[in-house]
């Protein structure tokens, strides 16, 4: 019941954020003419504002930034660490490299490549990270982060190089800089429906999970006692977290603290229980981003931030908050 | 008739080989209990029995057939393993924590059936736990904590069951009260248990028949009386113990200190 009720005020949420999304924009335009420019009907320069500008923003902000709830809450149950995100594990960065990368080599004209090739990326580095969290057998906070801050800085200078190194990327340094920094501005229809549907798919690959990742919670060794297949679980964890991160960053570069803070939200009002969160995850981090990206674009109006500064604003601290918490329980 | 063996079992990790030539078996109704000194290889011998460390030489059978032959899954519904260390940053309820017990019997979609949700109420209440079935895992005590593993091991309904240091977090009376169950769950069920335990009191009073390991080795596999025997548990756990006789039973007392 309360799950039901919860989930029904998550999707309920996101449609009025969404809407709110297409109402808010630099150029002021009545709420009527709104939806008349949606379905193509009034204005010309309305209808290119809204359904060319303002509709692809609103659905990539809500896209990513529910790949990235869902892709946290898979990192925190298969890491076991309430700290970790495709951010802070560096995840979203080893993806951000292989994009770019593509971009270096000529691949941007085919907007399937780019999650495609950030999906490897963030597979190599996820996989790294578990691979270095699971050394000698139980998993450390500390561990992850640091992993994460070495993928990280590695990732970050390889692109950098790339991006000085690069002629394809230099004559464009700007867009690519925009993209990188986590930013939903400008949209092609294709990679959206693209990303979409790997999200979509990825999603309820990570409800199926569920069950899986709860019997992990209670450690590697406890789940195989209760049947669960490690090595195949670990990869179809590692692979559905790599598909959404990618996604995720093939649409609006490296976004951070969603991941880390959605699933947050979410635990005290539902429980721990995958099957609950994995959905609640995604919607609420659906809203959170459209929230975020909608202040991207009115803080400074007319001009507009980066939507990953926003989240890094609010983040940041409330990541600090929860290491503060966890090095209290002497978890760390 | 259930059986787990295990057969001149060498098992260890990486460049340490922690147990040689390690003979063991426990029947149905049977409770088992390993005790030995810190470092012995208990714990490594009950991870053997589970599957979960597969032993370089020798075998682990469960009738008949070696685990190594048998998916986590199917080995899952057989053998139930309740852990020493289980934590978890996450509010699971106590219900939920329980209900993975299940996890082996469903399908990758399949929602609980009312058999398997008959079966958690089952192991709830067997531990005394329906009324802490709603709170969260991370803020219950230990001993609940501990309680509430063990209920999930019960839910899984395999008829063997392996036990790490069930007591190490409880109070002398649900001490008492565990092994009582298991005790029990053996007589009744025909569950065929292993426990490791420190405590060589406790071994004595809730096993059919005690292991004592060292170095590596099973020195003595005998009945409680039989095996906890003034010379093994001077010349096993060192000197400064004596042992009595109690009702039937071997009680081990520390002797009088310089």
């Amino acid at each position: 019941m309360r799950t039901a009720f919860v989930l029904v005020a998550l999707a309920v949420a996101l449609v009025a954020s969404v809407l709110a999304g297409i109402l808010v924009g630099a150029v002021p335009i009545a709420p009527g003419d709104v939806w008349n420019a949606l379905w193509g009907n009034g204005d010309a320069a309305n209808a290119t504002i809204v359904r060319d500008l303002r509709l692809p923003r609103v659905l990539g902000a809500a896209i990513v930034g529910g790949a990235l709830a869902v892709a946290g809450a898979l990192l925190q149950g298969l890491l076991r660490n309430p700290l970790a995100d495709p951010y802070v594990t560096g995840t979203s960065a080893g993806g951000s490299l292989c994009a770019v990368a593509a971009i270096a080599l000529g691949a941007s004209s085919e907007p399937a490549l780019l999650p495609v090739a950030a999906f490897f990326g963030a597979l190599a580095s996820a996989a790294i990270v578990w691979r270095l969290s699971s050394l000698g057998g139980r998993t450390s906070v500390l561990t992850v982060l640091l992993a994460g801050v070495i993928l990280s800085s590695f990732a970050a200078a390889i692109v950098t190089l790339l991006l000085v190194a690069s002629d394809r990327i230099v004559l464009r340094l700007r867009a690519v800089l925009g993209w990188l920094l986590g930013g939903v501005a400008i949209l092609d229809g294709t990679e959206l429906a693209v990303a979409a549907a790997i999200v979509i798919a990825a999603t309820a690959a990570a409800i199926a999970l569920a069950r899986r990742l709860d019997a992990f919670a209670l450690g590697e060794e406890t789940a195989a006692t209760l049947g669960v297949d490690l090595e195949r679980s670990t990869a179809a964890i590692l692979a559905v977290t790599a598909l959404l991160t990618g996604a995720a960053v093939a649409l609006a570069g490296v976004i951070g603290f969603v991941g880390l803070v959605v699933p947050h939200a979410i635990r005290p009002v539902l429980g721990a229980a995958h099957a609950r969160l994995v959905p609640a995850s995604f919607l609420l981090g659906a809203v959170t981003l459209v929230l975020a990206d909608i202040g991207a674009r009115t803080v400074l109006s007319p001009a507009e931030l980066p939507v990953g500064v926003v989240t890094g604003l609010v983040g940041g601290p409330f990541f600090l908050g929860l290491l503060l918490r966890q090095r209290r329980r002497m978890l760390v | 008739m259930t059986a787990l063996a295990a057969r001149a079992v060498v098992a260890g990790y990486r460049d340490r080989e922690v147990l040689h030539d390690c003979d063991v078996c426990v029947g149905a109704g049977e409770v088992v209990c390993l005790v030995g000194p810190n470092g012995a290889g208990k714990s490594t011998l009950l991870r053997a029995l589970a599957g979960l460390l597969v032993p370089r030489s020798g075998d682990v059978r469960l009738d008949g057939r070696d685990l190594r032959s048998l998916a986590r899954r199917e080995i899952a519904r057989r053998i139930a393993v309740v852990p020493q260390v289980f934590e978890t940053l996450f509010p699971f309820t106590v219900r939920e924590v329980v209900a993975l017990g299940r996890t082996a019997r469903l399908s990758l979609f399949g929602r609980p059936s009312a058999v398997d949700r008959a079966a958690v109420d089952r192991a709830l209440d067997e531990l005394a736990l329906l009324a802490l079935a709603d709170r969260t895992i991370t803020e219950i005590s230990g001993g609940e904590r501990q309680r509430a593993v063990l209920a999930m091991a019960l839910a899984q309904e395999g008829d063997v069951l392996l036990l790490d240091e069930p007591t190490a977090h409880l109070d002398p009376a649900h001490q008492l009260a565990t092994l009582a169950l298991v005790r029990r769950l053996a007589r009744t069920r025909g569950l065929a248990v292993v426990a490791v335990l420190h405590d060589l009191n406790l071994a004595a009073s809730a096993a059919t028949r005690i292991v004592v390991i060292e170095h590596g080795r099973v020195v003595v596999d005998a009945p409680p009386l039989d095996a906890l025997t003034p010379e093994v548990v001077g010349r096993v756990f060192g000197a400064g113990l004596e042992v009595e006789r109690r009702g039937g039973r071997p009680v081990v007392v520390p002797g009088a200190l310089p």
